[in-house]
């Protein structure tokens, strides 16, 4: 649990490495290290750089327009803040719980959101480390090089992704800026046809689910030191869970675990959820550190998404994925798994699991007919909170008797794996990069440790051009040393002080 | 639309609607879905970003226009041929449409059918402002150019 490389205790003679903005990331992170005249990590830090501003954005807006419009806070889970958001207002009206059709309707559009952004991780942006190795030919290491040396493999994750793209097309009546849920409830059901069509993929997506699968188990087995050591390190485990210990994607109460697997706290309310966490700001970021109230910013930081997801239940309630939890515990050998990479082998246990639950909600007879909202007495407020893909995701709105949004408190799943993400970083750099001299490889370890939390660290800004992986060295005076810059498929360096042109 | 047949002709803009000028490329499409000449066999489609499963809209079509807000082109805006090509654009969860194309050709191991980006300059991209002035006099001078692409023969 300890800090240790945050800080450094004398900064002042240090040089400074920057990999500014980590890429394959959604967002703007930048990752600095400081290094003394022997090459040695004195500090090393996950800054984010960009600051987001989301609740400003949505305060004083008439709260039923706040379910479609968070969609617009993030283009890669925006069915996650839809969901979490509606969820907030089911309390607000009193709609809780929603009818039994919105509930299938909602959850089958939450399931197929899981599907689709766990696949994109794993096949084209994990993949190409995972297949090629983390320190293979830059120009290789990407999406189109997986397609071009294993198009199955490729073309297996685009479908599968479509997949969950088309089980939100449906559910949410648009491809982007869907409208499905609505505080209350839903304002579309499902048609015969629409799931008869989704009925027909299930045997082709469950059969290529079971293989990725396989594919992260294997490629743990073949370098079972490499998966249990990179990037590891001990720390507490936060989800949601159903009430009777199963795990849950779109609802249940709040459950910690600590390093080793104990209970911590467990059947906490959505409602409450800040009995139980708090926010603290650090001037270095602009991302706050989420962690447990009772114990301390020190001693209570935590982990979110598949790897505690998955380990924090008591069991998984579909067979296929509960038997490949039942292998995943058992790779820990009676301790909780705490390697980085092993998100991934969590990551695809839960994407089978995704699978299994769209099978099971096809053949609920309340995603074609039902009332489909619900009401109740009004309330000021409310919580909703969903297990987003990368983990928690919680929205906490106050609703003024006008209607408008007076206060929002948003915590994404990014957030609270701040203090998470900045230890692999630390651990990475000191079993990496201690004592060694920097190479696009070795920095793309640092990446590869951020990559396995599948961090969301901005919004869909993405115009051209804006996008371009610096790395620079800087020498404790604050002068340019070094320079890497990946562009328009070449990587460029620079020497600028003295040296010539190196690559 | 019959199942297996897709149209001639694809546009397919991209952008956040809540963020300045990086909505331009959603707004580009959903004028010309507005006031796409009868006749024309074209599918509009937007999204946040260009995604891998988006390779698979390609298949089929004579050509395609890509429509995406730019910081680097230069004003109103650039239209483009573009080629197949393995670059470095994978820094996010997006890619660059010359990914597409190449994704596409690895998938189906033939070549996309041909296409254009149509970059149009944008300046500013906050949360919650809408396009700018100028971002938005480029826009009215892109879709004329896109009404010709659609008219094209």
């Amino acid at each position: 649990m300890n800090s240790a490389l945050e800080t450094a205790a004398h900064p002042a003679g240090l040089r400074r490495v920057a990999i500014d903005p980590v890429s394959r990331v959604e967002g703007h992170g930048k990752v600095t290290l400081l290094l003394d005249e022997h090459n040695r990590v004195q500090q090393a830090r996950l800054h984010i750089v960009e600051f987001r501003g989301f609740e400003k954005f949505i305060e004083g807006r008439p709260y039923w327009e706040v379910p479609v419009m968070v969609q617009r806070l993030c283009g890669i889970c925006p069915v996650s803040h839809h969901l979490a958001a509606a969820k907030a207002f089911d309390r607000v009206i009193g709609a809780v719980p929603v009818t039994a059709s919105a509930d299938a309707v909602r959850r089958l559009m939450h399931y197929g959101q899981m599907l689709q952004s766990h696949a994109l991780h794993f096949f084209h942006l994990s993949s190409p480390d995972l297949l090629f190795g983390f320190d293979s030919e830059v120009a290789r290491r990407n999406i189109v090089g997986v397609a071009q040396a294993y198009p199955d493999i490729a073309k297996k994750g685009i479908l599968l992704r479509k997949y969950g793209q088309e089980v939100i097309r449906i559910t949410s009546g648009k491809r982007v800026h869907g409208t499905g849920a609505v505080p209350g409830g839903v304002n579309k059901l499902v048609s015969a046809e629409e799931r008869d069509a989704l009925k027909r993929g299930l045997p082709d997506m469950l059969a290529w689910a079971l293989d990725a699968v396989e594919i992260a188990k294997q490629l743990h087995a073949q370098n079972p030191v490499l998966y249990r050591d990179f990037g590891s390190f001990r720390s507490n485990l936060l989800s949601l869970v159903r009430a009777d210990g199963g795990l849950d994607f779109y609802d249940g109460v709040l459950r910690v675990r600590d390093a080793g697997g104990n209970i911590l706290f467990d059947g906490v309310s959505d409602q409450g959820y800040r009995t139980l966490i708090e926010e603290e700001v650090r001037s270095w970021s602009y991302m706050k550190f989420p962690h447990l109230r009772s114990l301390g910013a020190e001693q209570g930081w935590y982990r979110v998404g598949p790897l505690a997801r998955v380990q924090n239940c008591d069991f998984i309630p579909t067979p296929r994925a509960e038997a490949e939890r039942a292998a995943f515990v058992a790779w820990g050998q009676g301790e909780p798994v705490h390697a980085t990479l092993a998100y991934h082998w969590a990551r695809m246990i839960e994407m089978l699991h995704a699978v299994e639950v769209i099978a099971e909600l096809l053949d609920n007879p309340a995603l074609l007919s039902g009332d489909r909202l619900s009401a109740g007495a009004r309330q000021g407020s409310g919580v909703g909170i969903i297990e987003a893909p990368r983990g928690t995701l919680i929205h906490d709105y106050d609703v003024g008797d006008d209607d408008l949004v007076t206060r929002c408190n948003l915590i994404v799943s990014t957030t609270h794996n701040n203090q998470a993400m900045n230890e692999a970083v630390r651990a990475v750099a000191r079993d990496y990069l201690d004592g060694r001299e920097l190479t696009e490889g070795l920095l793309n370890h640092i990446e590869v440790a951020i990559r396995a939390y599948d961090p969301c660290l901005s919004c869909a800004t993405h115009a051209l051009g804006k996008m371009p992986l610096e790395v620079s060295l800087l020498g404790h005076d604050g002068a340019l040393l070094d320079r890497l810059l990946k562009s328009d498929g070449e990587l460029h360096r620079e020497m600028p002080r003295g040296g010539a042109p190196a690559a | 639309m019959n199942p297996g047949r897709v149209p001639a002709l694809l546009v397919f803009g991209w952008g956040n609607r809540s963020r300045g000028d990086d909505a331009l490329g959603p707004l580009c499409v959903e004028r010309l879905r507005e006031t796409v000449p009868v006749g024309v066999d074209v599918e509009f489609l937007d999204d946040y970003q260009l995604q891998v499963e988006h390779a698979l809209d390609l298949a089929g079509r004579r050509r395609i226009l890509f429509v995406d807000a730019s910081v680097g082109c230069a004003g109103p805006f650039e239209a483009t041929s573009l080629q197949p090509a393995r670059d470095a654009s994978f820094t996010t969860h997006a890619l660059s449409p010359q990914a597409l194309m190449q994704v596409f050709s690895d998938l189906h191991r033939m070549p996309p059918p041909p296409c254009t980006l149509l970059a149009i300059r944008g300046e500013r991209f906050e949360l919650g402002e809408p396009p700018g002035v100028s971002a938005l006099a480029n826009l009215d001078a892109a879709c004329r150019w896109a009404g010709t692409w659609l008219r094209r023969p």
